[in-house]
């Protein structure tokens, strides 16, 4: 299954940094078909890092969001933010849908909740110790590398309120 | 009109608050005050801006500080790489530049204006043109222009795509590049990744051409609304080259009232704090700089695309340049300051960009190796300037002996930017709000005219959550009375 796996956010905020850093380890784990793509936040061009993909995976911490983190199936929405740089997960694969004019692939979200977001802070200690679980769970999905065992999975995880940028 | 800034007796007023909940910082808000007549007595836009990053860059050695700015902001962090590396070249007390290294740096600049005026233009900008400002909020985006325009929303992506692909060429990856350095570059461009960006520059010209008189069609179909809508007389300001040309990268700063009379010319920005006050005010976190010779009522100025284009006397380039005689004229001899107009100044830019960016391609010094200026005895100071794609952007910065920084100043371009969007709102509460109620329709015009100055809200933050759109109705006692929500 190749895999494009997204992982974005600010390192210089504290826990905004979750989804950076366990993009990091999924680098240096060096996994067979599955692209890296780092970014601070993600943009319409990031629709075209899900051609030629089976599955994509959109890593990010959150606020407010299950604890020590929430996987989730995804679908494509349109955006109706008021006035942000930024798209959410999904409305990059609306964005894909509509550019390309085809069905998007099977997408997924793990999103850590983190609980501080200070500029020039490293990850807080609860954000710390959700990263290790959330490491624990992205093996898990490494070594169960299909739609079918992911969206099992995402099944039987907290459910996400919002998936916004 | 009024001054709505200050209501004579705010305790009196009904209140509306636009507020976006932000989940961790940097948010607008829009305040409305009005009486029970529903006559509009103040209006403010609160914007949140980088808290605290000057004290976070205090203390970092002098030569992190061109990488480290770029967490400023997630969106042009490399306006912010150039602008601490142009500072860091003269504090360290590096000469000019090489001829190679000031190119690769000026097409850097080149693909992050491209990239920056596509997404605003494509994703931001073009939906509210194309369908009206009370269509609903879910077509009012870059979906809805792909739906009902599947090139234009095409050519959004692939340009802003070319941007990013020549960042990524030029500083060696997507983010936190090394690029830029005190004295130079530390990379050079390879001839592959020159012909690689050689390959499509033609067709982004051609997109940027036709964004251009896609713009300049809507105007004409109602020149009237376009040229008033969010309109605000004030001063602008933008750096220029020698010769009056507007200049991206470099230059001297020219000012012009709102009839377009001079203020002053090839300023040299190095002074900016003897011509400049920052002048605080209680309500806002955002800085009010004003022309200090003018004083705070009639100082203010707007920079980015509107004013960039008519401060100067012309464009480097001939398809750019006439693009812009053409706009100038509109205003038969008097500069335009309707908000909207940014939009078509925007496009004119990004034609400008891409030319330039094509010129550059096709110089052999591009693809160079000498990238490092000869070094003198250092200054520990420097002040770098640019126009950043929302406008002139300032870093200034002083380190000691032990190479640390002891200060730094940073003026944005939305802060420059903060009075004439003030302005804008104010023009737009007083003309569209009628009765007691917060309509759709209204909050549109407002987030309509806000975006025309495309302000950078603090976008270097973006975790999972909500950024919901909310709008309180307050009485004078405080007590809630209605609630709306979006998004």
């Amino acid at each position: 299954m190749r895999l494009a796996v997204f992982g974005w956010g600010n390192d210089s905020r504290g826990d905004d940094g979750l989804g950076r850093a366990l993009r990091a380890r999924i680098g240096a784990a060096d996994w067979a078909e599955a692209t890296i793509i780092e970014d601070y936040q993600l943009q319409i061009e990031h629709a075209l890092d899900l051609v030629d993909v089976d599955c994509a995976l959109f890593i990010d911490a959150g606020k407010g969001t299950p604890a020590p983190f929430a996987f989730a199936r995804l679908a494509p929405k349109r955006d109706a933010t008021h006035s942000t740089h930024a798209l959410s997960p999904e409305a990059v694969l609306d964005v894909y849908a509509r550019v390309r004019e085809e069905t998007p692939p099977p997408a997924f979200a793990l999103c850590v909740r983190g609980e501080s977001f200070e500029l020039g802070e490293g990850l807080s200690d609860a954000g710390a110790e959700r990263l290790e679980a959330a490491w624990d769970f992205v093996k898990r999905l490494m070594a169960e590398r299909s739609v079918e065992a992911w969206d099992k999975l995402a099944s039987q995880s907290p459910r996400l309120a919002r998936l916004p940028e | 009109m009024l001054n709505l800034e200050t209501a004579q007796s705010p305790h009196k007023l009904r209140r509306v608050a636009i507020e976006p909940v932000s989940r961790v910082e940097g948010h607008g808000k829009v305040t409305i005050l009005l009486d029970d007549e529903n006559r509009v007595h103040q209006v403010r836009l609160h914007i949140v801006e980088f808290r605290g990053f000057e004290v976070f860059i205090e203390g970092r050695p002098f030569w992190e500080v061109p990488v480290i700015v770029q967490r400023l902001c997630g969106i042009c962090p490399v306006s912010h790489h150039i602008a601490a590396a142009k500072a860091m070249d003269i504090a360290a007390g590096y000469g000019p530049l090489t001829p190679t290294a000031e190119k690769l740096r000026r097409l850097l600049h080149y693909g992050q204006i491209i990239q920056s005026h596509a997404l605003h233009f494509f994703h931001l900008a073009s939906p509210d043109l194309l369908f009206g400002f009370d269509s609903e909020v879910g077509k009012r985006n870059v979906v809805g222009v792909a739906a009902a325009f599947p090139d234009l929303a095409k050519r959004g992506v692939m340009t802003r795509k070319w941007g990013q692909e020549v960042i990524r060429h030029i500083v060696g990856k997507r983010i936190h590049g090394t690029g830029c350095i005190p004295g130079g570059m530390n990379k050079a461009l390879k001839v592959e990744e020159r012909d690689e960006l050689r390959r499509d520059i033609d067709e982004i010209i051609a997109w940027s051409r036709e964004s251009v008189a896609l713009v300049a069609k809507l105007y004409e179909t109602n020149p009237d609304f376009y040229r008033r809508f969010g309109e605000s007389q004030t001063n602008m300001m933008g750096l220029v080259d020698s010769t009056g040309a507007l200049d991206f990268y470099h230059g001297g700063l020219r000012a012009a009232d709102a009839e377009g009379a001079r203020i002053f010319d090839h300023l040299d920005y190095t002074t900016y704090q003897d011509v400049f006050v920052e002048e605080t005010k209680p309500w806002s976190y955002m800085k009010f700089p004003h022309i200090k010779s003018l004083g705070a009522e009639s100082g203010s100025y707007r920079v980015g695309p509107l004013a960039r284009v008519q401060v100067a006397d012309r464009l480097s380039t001939p398809l750019a340049d006439d693009e812009r005689r053409k706009f100038v004229a509109l205003g038969g001899g008097k500069p335009l300051h309707g908000a909207l107009l940014y939009h078509w100044a925007r496009m004119i830019e990004m034609l400008n960009a891409a030319e330039m960016a094509r010129d550059l391609l096709n110089d052999a010094d591009i693809v160079g190796t000498e990238l490092m200026a000869d070094k003198g005895p250092r200054r520990g100071e420097g002040v770098g300037v640019i126009e950043a794609p929302r406008g002139t952007l300032f870093h200034h910065y002083r380190f000691g002996d032990d190479d640390l920084i002891t200060y730094c100043n940073l003026i944005v371009s939305t802060t420059n930017n903060n009075q004439a969007m003030n302005d804008a709102i104010r023009a737009v509460a007083a003309r569209f709000l009628t009765g007691r109620e917060v309509t759709e329709g209204l909050l549109n015009h407002i987030e309509v005219a806000i975006r025309a100055y495309d302000p950078c809200l603090s976008c270097a933050t973006h975790a999972l959550g909500q950024m919901p759109l909310e709008v309180d109705l307050v009485d004078a006692d405080g007590e809630l009375l209605s609630r709306g929500r979006r998004g």
